[in-house]
């Protein structure tokens, strides 16, 4: 197994706007903190799907670019939050047989918890 | 039950938006004369472009009022994709969804849908597994 370089990125309050706008999705836990809080949550929240971008953005390192990302699956264990860094980190594991692909094992952190465990990735080297 | 088919017009500056919006650098993203050379029509969408994509199948889905989809309860679990022939600004990409299944585990209801995604030629562009949770 190799380590892929750890990929950081800091959300900050504009991020999740920003990804609002250029996705469409604008459900409002992700840009009213009043109907994050309202709903239980501890202030707006990063989009699940964002966070899952980040995830690829760092699985494609053990191949050459965007296309080089075959599949990509996460499970959410709690959401992102703007404010903190998140820092996914990837091991690579053996070549795929007949696939031509890599697996990648990955999980996500944020201000000492685990957000995303078991993430695993298949990438052409 | 399925959803669709709903098609998806890929704009160049729709794009660049989004990898601004993800972090994601590469010049196949944001140059067309990158993407040319390197054998491309156009601008690469980034592989979770997808996301963008398939949200008019998947948002018809989990606001149908059969599903029933408790919103304020409503958690995104889990999500695969598998990626196919690379999407380019100009394409057209057409998405269907599908209920697999909906269980019932330790007082929570999971649903599983799949969204898949065709270009204009037909052919697959990415495969979508969305495992969403009302507690």
């Amino acid at each position: 197994m190799s380590e892929l370089p750890d990929l950081i990125v800091a959300p900050d309050r504009i991020t999740a706007v920003r990804y609002a706008g250029a996705s469409g999705d604008f459900n409002p836990i992700h840009v009213d903190d009043d109907i994050a809080q309202a709903v239980g949550l501890p202030g707006r929240i990063m989009h699940g799907l964002w966070t899952m971008a980040q995830i690829a953005r760092a699985a494609q390192q053990a191949g050459d670019g965007p296309l080089a990302l075959r599949r990509l699956q996460v499970k959410f264990r709690g959401p992102a939050l703007p404010g903190d860094e998140l820092t996914v980190t990837g091991k690579v594991g053996e070549a795929e047989a007949g696939e031509g692909t890599v697996r990648v094992a990955l999980e996500v952190r944020q201000a000492g918890k685990r957000i995303v465990r078991d993430a695993d990735a298949d990438v052409a080297p | 039950m399925t959803w669709g088919p709903v098609t998806y017009a890929v704009g160049r500056e729709k794009v660049r938006e989004y990898a601004t919006a993800v972090g994601e650098t590469s010049p196949l993203c944001h140059d067309v004369d990158a993407a040319r050379a390197a054998g491309y029509a156009d601008v690469v969408a980034p592989p979770m472009f997808a996301a963008v994509y398939k949200a008019g199948a998947i948002g018809a889905a989990l606001t149908d009022p059969e599903i029933g989809m408790d919103f304020a309860r409503m958690v995104h679990g889990a999500q695969e994709f598998s990626w196919g022939e690379p999407v380019v600004a100009g394409d057209e990409v057409t998405t269907e969804a599908e209920l697999l299944r909906v269980d019932e585990r330790g007082g929570l209801r999971f649903f599983e849908f799949e969204t898949r995604s065709v270009n204009q030629r037909g052919e697959s562009t990415c495969v979508g597994r969305w495992t969403n949770i009302v507690r």
